[in-house]
């Protein structure tokens, strides 16, 4: 699925791009600290960047608006909400917990439909089993419908480095790849693109006259007739899955522009990237969670195109001596596991539910101030926020479950409940315990400790804190604080502590005071 | 209502199976009880309102006595280990909440908190601490049940949503994310808030979006905190209103210390403070 609205930054001043410390398809697990204390400072330089550019928050607010605003009216009107999302959580959860089970019904339901299956341990097994399909069938060009796998396993790197062109067919992915870029967001890859940016690089790269980039619609125009072209021409189509369905086999693929149709079933070959934990049991299971995907990612009561594609094209001889005249001769599913298997069983096993809808970004607070690319990793927001650290390593990701002031607004939108506050409580658990706290933190939080469970000593020091408060203090605030407090009064003002506490001026009435007041 | 999918399969199959997750908790507990009105509560001032705003205490002490109950304060009461469990340091927060479970298990008086950020972490963080601790397990589980935020505990305890004292103040809401969220904490305060303004106290717009606090989240991602707040206030500013009302001085201290740098004449108000007709400021 997809929005297209496109608004304006400069990722190209990101220092996130060529930092491949950060990409996933290279592997985390030989991170250093060393190496997590850059990627922080790194990510600390992105944030700045990002606060800075007003056009990008003018973007940001507008469409991460538009979508929450969107998704807030279609579950208003949707009966049965709650129950539903209860479901879909049931649905997932139980899929998770069996999925060994449930992927061999698949993969044996789909082959038996005459799909090709293939298991890639990591990204670069995924890469290579897509570039060797396309090899094997002798592909030159490939077609690509949007995918966030894709850009985990970096595809079309791959791709391209064996001599194939590819060419993505998702408006707004069209533009990232024009523009190489990287998308922004899980749903709506240029959210943070102004619509005049797309029309200077229409006419920059692909020579697009002053009319057909006039108006959204008339740019649309132009950009489907570049693509219809390699639609017609394209060996291979790559597509990514939305859900897989165990008990038919068949594939579930849900767009708004109908690329994605057009992916799968116009080219010869059809390579199908499935995220191993994409599963649901049965159509019923299915129609549960579709009830609230579209919902969730746009506020649209179903996608446009919901394909539900249920092996390659069958022969005459399958079906009652007619055979379809339409699909793939061959479809090849190549299911990823990246690291997602390292989470089953683990207290962050509840990420896996996820079916990568976007609302979470949507109604982030933090999200809406910094933007996907700020985070540095494939999945922005507070998904990401879980799943890079969970899957790819806290080391190399150990500020992003930082990244949130734990107002729960995700939790609230999440249509299969994921506890994400829950889920960046235990990885920043996780990361004290590997010491990837800093000194004054760790030092200053066992003092506080120390001090707290003794509370004789609590009021002693507090006492002594109250009196320098009040004797510093201007009206009752601070406006500078020594150490790593100063981040605080950078911006804000900071309240004088009270000469005396609360607990020290509280005495308790007696009956009688109390029956006059 | 029955959902649009088939009751015998999600209902019976899905449901029966275990999942791999065991300990979670719900984000939000049952609605109180109004079984009996207690007589006597303990008041679990939290480590701000004891420190910083001491006048938020007595007004909390004086709503609750209007209410009709006796107000006790443990002495030995301290912090409630949020800031820790918050930043990770699991050690530090347990030891903290064995503390404040211990000086509040001393009586089995209902705990009243002006925070609905503090007795969220007692009612729903505590249990989880001690998950197959046999000790402080069903002491966390024990106190969590008869821990409420203040408006929480004046309307579904006490019945009491009219405090009876009227302020002609223009009164804007912001509601507190985990009070709001952890607490299920909605009708509550509004309920006080509109008898107390003979209806007038509103939402902000944006009511329910974070003002940017989150404890450590202030200092170590001080930057997005900060745009956060600016956000904030631009919506209180925007409002007309001439203090913002809140149930947690955490958030009313975020918010305060940006609209004083920004030189704003708005201020702040805890939600005890309007109930009272008393101002910290």
């Amino acid at each position: 699925m997809s929005e297209s609205t496109s608004h304006d930054s400069t990722p190209d001043s990101s220092p996130a791009h060529g930092q491949t410390a950060h990409s996933p398809a290279h592997g985390a697990a030989a991170h250093s600290h060393a190496n997590a204390h850059i990627a922080g400072a790194a990510f600390h330089t992105r944030i700045d960047s990002a606060l800075a550019d007003g056009k990008l928050h003018q973007a940001l607010s507008m469409t991460t608006g538009r979508l929450a605003a969107g998704r807030a009216s279609a579950f208003a009107a949707l009966p049965d909400a709650d129950a539903l999302r209860d479901a879909a959580q049931r649905i997932r959860a139980h899929t998770i917990a069996h999925l060994d089970r449930y992927l061999v019904e698949f993969t044996t339901n789909a082959e038996r439909l005459g799909c090709r299956i293939h298991w890639a341990e990591t990204a670069a097994d995924a890469a290579r089993a897509v570039v060797e399909i396309a090899q094997a069938s002798g592909v030159s060009l490939a077609v690509k419908s949007k995918s966030m796998l894709t850009e985990e396993i970096e595809l079309n790197t791959a791709l391209e480095s064996a001599g194939i062109r590819v060419v993505e067919t998702d408006l707004g992915e069209f533009v990232v790849q024009l523009a190489g870029d990287r998308p922004s967001h899980i749903i709506a890859p240029i959210v943070h693109r102004r619509r005049e940016d797309v029309a200077a690089l229409f006419r920059e790269k692909l020579g697009a006259t002053a009319d057909e980039v006039a108006t959204i619609p008339a740019m649309t125009a132009f950009a489907r007739k570049t693509l219809r072209g390699e639609f017609v021409n394209a060996g291979m189509g790559i597509s990514g899955v939305n859900l897989a369905v165990a008990d038919t086999g068949s594939l579930c693929l849900v767009t708004n522009e109908g690329n994605g149709r057009l992916t799968t079933t116009l080219p010869r070959v059809h390579v199908a990237l499935l995220g191993l934990e994409r599963l649901v049991p049965t159509s019923a299971d299915l129609g549960v969670v579709l009830q609230l995907l579209a919902r969730s990612a746009t506020g649209q009561a179903m996608p446009v195109y919901t394909n539900l594609l249920t092996g390659p094209r069958r022969r005459p001889s399958d079906t009652d001596g007619r055979g379809e005249p339409d699909g793939p001769d061959q479809v090849h599913i190549v299911i990823v596991d990246n690291g997602r298997t390292r989470l089953l069983g683990s207290e962050l096993a509840e990420i896996l539910y996820c079916v990568r809808c976007g609302a979470c970004l949507n109604v982030c607070p933090v999200y809406r101030q910094i933007g996907g690319h700020a985070y540095g990793g494939v999945y922005p927001g507070p998904i990401g926020s879980v799943v890079m650290p969970g899957i790819w390593g806290l080391d190399a990701w150990s500020e992003l479950p930082q990244a949130s002031s734990l107002c729960g607004a995700c939790r609230d939108v999440c249509p299969v409940r994921i506890d994400i506050p829950r889920l960046l409580l235990k990885l920043r658990a996780q990361a004290v315990r590997e010491s990837l706290a800093p000194l004054w933190l760790r030092l200053g939080m066992r003092a506080f400790a120390a001090v707290a469970t003794r509370p004789a000593i609590y009021r002693y020091i507090g006492n002594l804190v109250g009196r320098l408060g009040a004797a510093v203090a201007r009206d009752g605030w601070l406006t500078g604080l020594p150490g790593p407090l100063a981040a605080w009064t950078s911006s804000r003002d900071f309240p004088a502590p009270a000469a005396k506490s609360f607990t020290q001026s509280w005495r308790p009435k007696r009956r009688s005071e109390r029956a006059r007041a | 209502m029955a959902p649009r999918f088939s009751r015998r399969r999600h209902g019976t199959v899905w449901c029966d199976e275990p999942a791999i997750v065991t300990d979670t908790y719900p984000p939000a507990p049952p609605p109180a009880t109004r079984t009996a009105r207690p007589s006597r509560v303990q008041l679990f001032a939290t480590c701000l309102v004891d420190r910083f705003f001491p006048g938020v205490g007595h007004a909390t002490v004086a709503a609750l006595e209007r209410a009709g109950v006796d107000v006790h304060v443990p002495a030995d009461q301290t912090c409630c280990g949020q800031p820790a469990f918050n930043g990770g340091f699991i050690d530090e927060a347990r030891a903290m909440a064995r503390q404040t479970i211990d000086v509040l298990s001393a009586s089995a008086d209902p705990v009243v908190v002006p925070s609905g950020s503090c007795a969220d972490m007692i009612v729903n963080h505590y249990p989880e601490l001690f998950v197959g601790d046999a000790a402080y397990g069903p002491k966390a589980r024990e106190l969590a049940s008869r821990t409420y935020e203040l408006s929480q505990f004046l309307v579904d305890v006490m019945g009491a949503s009219d405090p009876g004292s009227r302020t002609s103040a223009r009164l804007a809401y912001h509601a507190s994310c985990h009070g709001l969220r952890g607490l299920g904490l909605r009708d509550a305060p509004r309920q006080l808030l509109s008898a107390a303004t003979d209806g007038q106290c509103a939402d902000l717009p944006d009511a329910e979006t974070c003002c940017g606090f989150g404890g450590l989240f202030a200092i170590k991602m001080a930057p997005v905190s900060n745009a956060m707040l600016q956000s904030k206030i631009d919506s209180i500013e925007s409002s007309g209103a001439e203090a913002v009302v809140a149930t947690d001085v955490s958030c009313l201290m975020h918010i305060g210390g940006g609209l004083r740098r920004r030189g704003s004449h708005v201020r702040t108000m805890h939600i005890a403070e309007v109930l009272t007709g008393s101002d910290h400021e």
